[in-house]
């Protein structure tokens, strides 16, 4: 993207082109009152600025400072042909002080790859730049950037440029008491990166397990830290003044959630929705049956390959959604159902319209399907379970070996998988995932093959046949 | 229904005279119509034949014959015969126990009759063939119809070696008033009739209730007294039916040993878990507790029995799929 500005004799006027958004036309008032501020001079010609190329439409205000600078190197009040080899990113103040804006690190790598030498941002955003591998200039006022400019000064050093000062923090395991059956389907969740759903009465914990899945996955690599960073600072959700994001992404979006907000699109230009928000991470959907049906069908492609392309009126584009998949939902629509303590007052006909609204198709992508009881006192009084750290030992252990070899099933695991197709409703692709489940169960066994109680395990984590009917 | 009527001639007072009958029976053409349920696979099985069920003929109001479609043929109307029958909004339990009965009497040589809705009656046809039995299911519409449509493809394999059964001719309306009119069929064709789960009012008590009229043998399965599912079984029982503590009740009334079920040697976690079962319904946890496995020991012992038919799952909840 390339800002340039001209000015020629005439009437004092300020005018941009270039297919500027309402926020990027603002531009042209906080960027007169910034250089106001900064004691600099506002040039009193005829100023044209052109946003290249002219026929992308542009939006927000991180143009501000670009168009500052541009006006300054017209009316030669900083070299030209230093502004030249610099890109700028970020929001001007009226007062002339460089606010973040959104997706720096991704205009930072834009920059290297055009051969830029140094990007200008404000200082917040310094150590998101750094990371896409080029020198930043960190400035907190536009007067700062011009003396800078005019050689006066050296820019500050960005502090620790790829730094997160902390390491994450998730909801741990340890805060939940009994529930061995889920915390089990938890921990080979992580461990295989299996799609998980849980079923069962309201108040059993169910959204409580789930939220405590990205505390139990591997760290980020930093190849995955880096898409995770881009991804959230093109939505605007990188904190000021943070660098590369460590922490897993969670998103649980309500179910309420329309399909642009879930996929992506939607308003103007090309946004990325909340599967894409969740990529490398978990999204959870809470109460899944109440989620509308078109939503929950957009994602079986994300499910599939892990992409999202869009095609709308503003163009194409695809976004990564590889994320894990955790869903809940009560047994009935009354939710009694599954409770002893409760009596279900549903009819047949609307518990099966309630469980109708996931497709097959969409229930043939979870690995794991666990029913989660109602908790009985004895256990909610019991002791802390097992804390997150342990779980994430062995499940990156698992995952190492996974990554190694797949473990090959042994005779007698065979001839229980075909039993169990005989003998339960299982079809070929339910046979598959009970197949991949099964391997996942033996790697976190640290056993060298799958053995026919591998096998059984995986069986129980099979759809009850009423969700599979 | 009225030219086939005509036929055995036994429920009419007089043959109808209004002029809309005497226009149909102009313009019908028997040989067609015949020609037209061969082809769909059915035939009409007049209360005149020799083949139609003795025991059906013998209730107060038998129906002048009855419409049959399937592969298991008439005779499978003669075979001694069990009726299992509940509430449409049965209980993983109430699911469970159906199921169980079915296949542990189809496995005994005996034909499972019920009326193909959902709940406890698809749960003992699913059991019956499981075992690899004949099943027979009346039904309160038109002899053609998938009534429920969920469970075409149950009546589908019904049809493969047991019988669909009912005296509504095809293209017949399900309605309201027609289910307890099949239920005197189902009552008919059965020596004895197992009651699953039944609310307070339910079609299953008259079932039931005809069942006893016609000196039939009527089982209740006891439930929960504070289970509204299990108002109108116990309330059957405190009228003296048998109570219903495992399907060799059912085989000792018809002079059948039970089958003996090939119960294997179970044992290590698998006879640990199965004996956890004896307690009652479990979720997984509670078996945890019990045993002091852990979850995946547990669940893989689940697992193993349930291939083993030993154990079922029905909301989170597991029991023991025979009786002891």
């Amino acid at each position: 993207m390339e800002v340039e500005a001209h000015l020629q004799s005439g009437v004092p006027a300020f005018s941009i082109v270039g297919l500027a958004d309402r926020a990027c036309q603002e531009a042209k008032h906080r960027v007169r009152s910034g250089i106001a501020a900064a004691g600099l001079e506002w040039p009193r010609r005829r100023i044209t600025v052109n946003l290249a190329p002219a026929w992308l439409r542009k939006e927000g205000s991180s143009f501000d400072l670009a168009i500052a600078l541009a006006v300054l190197a017209a009316s030669h009040q900083v070299p030209a042909e230093r502004v030249g080899d610099h890109a700028a990113v970020g929001e001007l103040a009226l007062d002339g002080t460089v606010r973040p804006v959104g997706g720096v690190v991704v205009a930072a790598e834009g920059a290297r790859r055009d051969g830029l030498t140094r990007i200008v941002c404000a200082a917040e955003s310094a150590p998101e730049a750094a990371l896409a591998g080029i020198e930043t200039v960190p400035i907190e006022h536009l007067a700062e950037l011009a003396s800078y400019l005019r050689g006066e000064m050296e820019p500050h050093r960005p502090v620790a440029a790829n730094g997160m000062p902390s390491t994450p923090r998730y909801p741990d395991l340890v805060d939940i008491r009994g529930q061995h059956r889920a915390r089990r389907a938890l921990e080979l969740a992580a461990a295989g990166g299996h799609n998980l759903l849980l079923a069962g009465p309201p108040g059993t914990g169910k959204t409580m397990l789930a939220r405590r899945l990205p505390g139990v996955l591997p760290p980020l690599t930093v190849d995955e830290a880096l898409e995770v960073t881009r991804i959230h600072s093109v939505a605007r959700l990188l904190r000021p003044g943070a660098g590369l994001v460590r922490q897993r992404p969670f998103r649980a979006p309500h179910h309420s959630a329309s399909m642009p907000a879930v996929v992506g699109g939607g308003g103007s230009g090309l946004r990325p929705g909340e599967a894409t928000l969740a990529h490398n991470g978990v999204l959870l959907l809470d109460e899944l049956p109440e989620f509308q049906r078109p939503v929950l069908e957009a994602l079986r492609q994300p499910l599939e390959d892990g992409t999202i392309a869009l095609a709308r009126v503003e163009g194409r584009a695809v976004f990564p959604a590889r994320f894990q998949l955790v869903g809940t939902m009560n047994l009935c629509p009354c939710g009694a159902r599954g409770d002893p303590s409760a009596e279900c007052s549903c009819s047949p006909q609307r518990v099966a319209s309630f469980r109708d609204k996931l497709s097959r198709a969409l229930l043939d992508r979870f690995d794991l399907v666990v029913t989660v009881p109602r908790a009985r006192a004895a256990e909610l009084a019991g002791s802390h379970g097992e804390a997150s750290d342990r779980v994430r030992e062995r499940v990156v252990a698992a995952r190492d070996r996974l990554a190694a070899s797949r473990p090959p099933r042994t005779p007698p695991a065979d001839a229980l998988l075909d039993r169990a197709v005989e003998r339960l409703p299982l079809s070929g692709r339910g046979r598959a995932r009970v197949a991949r489940l099964a391997e996942t169960v033996a790697a976190l066994a640290a056993a060298d093959a799958v053995g026919p109680g591998h096998v059984a395990e995986a069986l129980a984590y099979r759809p009850p046949r009423e969700l599979a009917a | 229904m009225a030219a086939f009527a005509a036929e055995s001639g036994e429920h009419l007072v007089a043959a109808p005279r209004d002029e809309r009958f005497r226009r149909f029976a102009r313009s019908f053409d028997e040989r067609a119509y015949r020609a037209r349920l061969r082809e769909l696979g059915i035939r009409w099985l007049p209360r005149s034949s020799g083949e139609f069920p003795g025991a059906l003929a013998a209730i107060f109001d038998p129906p002048p014959g009855v419409f049959t479609r399937g592969g298991g043929g008439c005779a499978l109307l003669d075979v001694p015969a069990v009726a299992v029958v509940g509430a449409r909004s049965c209980s993983p339990y109430g699911a469970h126990v159906a199921r169980m009965l079915g296949r542990e009497l189809a496995a005994a040589g005996l034909v499972v009759v019920s009326g193909l809705a959902r709940g406890v009656d698809a749960e003992a046809h699913r059991g019956a063939l499981e075992a690899g039995g004949p099943t027979v299911a009346v039904l309160g519409c038109g002899i053609d119809r998938d009534y429920p449509t969920a469970h075409a493809q149950l009546a589908r394999r019904i049809r493969e070696r047991g019988l669909l059964v009912s005296e509504y001719a095809p293209g017949v309306e399900p309605a309201p008033w027609r289910f307890p009119a099949r239920n005197r069929i189902i009552a008919g064709l059965t020596a004895a009739t197992v009651v699953v789960e039944a609310r307070e009012r339910s079609g299953a008590l008259i079932t039931a209730d005809l069942a006893l009229e016609e000196g039939r043998e009527v089982f209740a399965v006891p439930g929960e007294i504070t289970n509204a599912l299990s108002a109108g079984t116990n309330r059957l029982l405190a009228l003296g039916a048998t109570p219903l503590t495992g399907t060799a009740d059912v085989l000792r009334s018809f002079g059948v040993a039970a089958a003996a079920a090939p119960v294997p040697e179970l044992n290590g976690d698998l006879a640990r878990v199965f004996d956890a079962l004896g307690a009652g319904a479990s979720a997984i946890d509670d078996l945890v507790s019990a045993t002091g496995l852990d979850a995946a020991a547990v669940a893989s012992a689940l697992g193993e029995l349930e291939l083993h038919g030993l154990a079922s799952e029905g909301d989170g909840l597991y029991r023991r799929a025979v009786t002891a």
